[in-house]
């Protein structure tokens, strides 16, 4: 799924994006444990999250994870999107919790990373 | 940097500084995709070494990070200097998890660590000595 589709489909908010929004994403990751992130996670993928943190960026950054959304219109602190500008990762924040986000993503096919 | 031969360095991990948490792997992940290896290894690396990273941040007072960079494999051993695990068999299954709640509320301690770090290395090795600490040793091949 092309970011931009992302976007769109989250009514998301652009926080940090260095990436062209044609870009691929291939899969979704959501969980809010980040050993999990690490675990089940592929590349290229977005992460949907409610931590809104900066463990989630550091963790999608070694996983090689290009988008991150926060949920529930949670806002990061300054450190977290300083972090996600200088990690080049594309944050987003949605107004919808987990759950809505992703059925909105799965319903348009994007689809879990294979374990 | 090309991998034509051996390359040797280390990192210092002061448990409970989260504020430098992953900075270790990132190093080394930074210095692996300069040398141009491949991004599944570099990777599995950087995941590997991140949850060793994490855990001695969590539970130990402090330890180091010693990796080998060969042109075939790289070899990480992470020592800490912390509780120690009283049961290694537990402790290595999934989910099983010891941590505190702080550290869950930071999205850590689903007791995910040492199986993942086992799951991303071709050879994992970890020993403990309660009250001692614990020396994780791995081996991940190209």
């Amino acid at each position: 799924m092309r970011l931009k589709e992302i976007i769109r489909l989250l009514d998301a908010v652009v926080i940090t994006n260095s990436r062209d929004s044609e870009a691929e994403i291939e899969w979704a990751c959501a969980t809010d444990l980040m050993s999990d992130v690490l675990y089940y996670s592929r590349g290229n993928s977005v992460l949907i999250t409610g931590l809104a943190k900066q463990q989630a960026i550091r963790t999608s950054d070694i996983a090689d994870i290009k988008v991150v959304v926060f949920t529930r219109g949670k806002e990061p602190d300054t450190q977290t999107i300083e972090l996600s500008r200088k990690k080049k990762i594309t944050l987003l924040i949605t107004p919808y919790s987990m759950f809505t986000a992703c059925g909105k993503l799965y319903e348009k096919g994007l689809r879990c990373c294979p374990e | 940097m090309k991998i034509d031969k051996t390359y040797e360095g280390s990192f210092h991990i002061v448990g409970g500084d989260f504020s430098h948490a992953g900075e270790a792997s990132t190093e080394l992940k930074t210095i692996l995709l300069s040398a141009g290896v491949e991004d599944e290894f570099v990777r599995r690396v950087a995941i590997a070494t991140f949850e060793a990273e994490m855990n001695i941040m969590i539970y130990a007072t402090a330890g180091i990070l010693r990796y080998t960079i060969s042109p075939e494999e790289i070899r990480i051993i992470a020592e800490d200097m912390g509780p120690g695990i009283e049961n290694i068999e537990l402790a290595m299954q999934e989910g099983y998890s010891t941590a505190p709640d702080w550290v869950r509320e930071m999205g850590w301690g689903a007791g995910m660590g040492l199986p993942n770090m086992k799951k991303n290395a071709d050879t994992f090795r970890i020993d403990s000595v309660v009250g001692e600490g614990t020396k994780v040793e791995m081996i991940i091949r190209r």
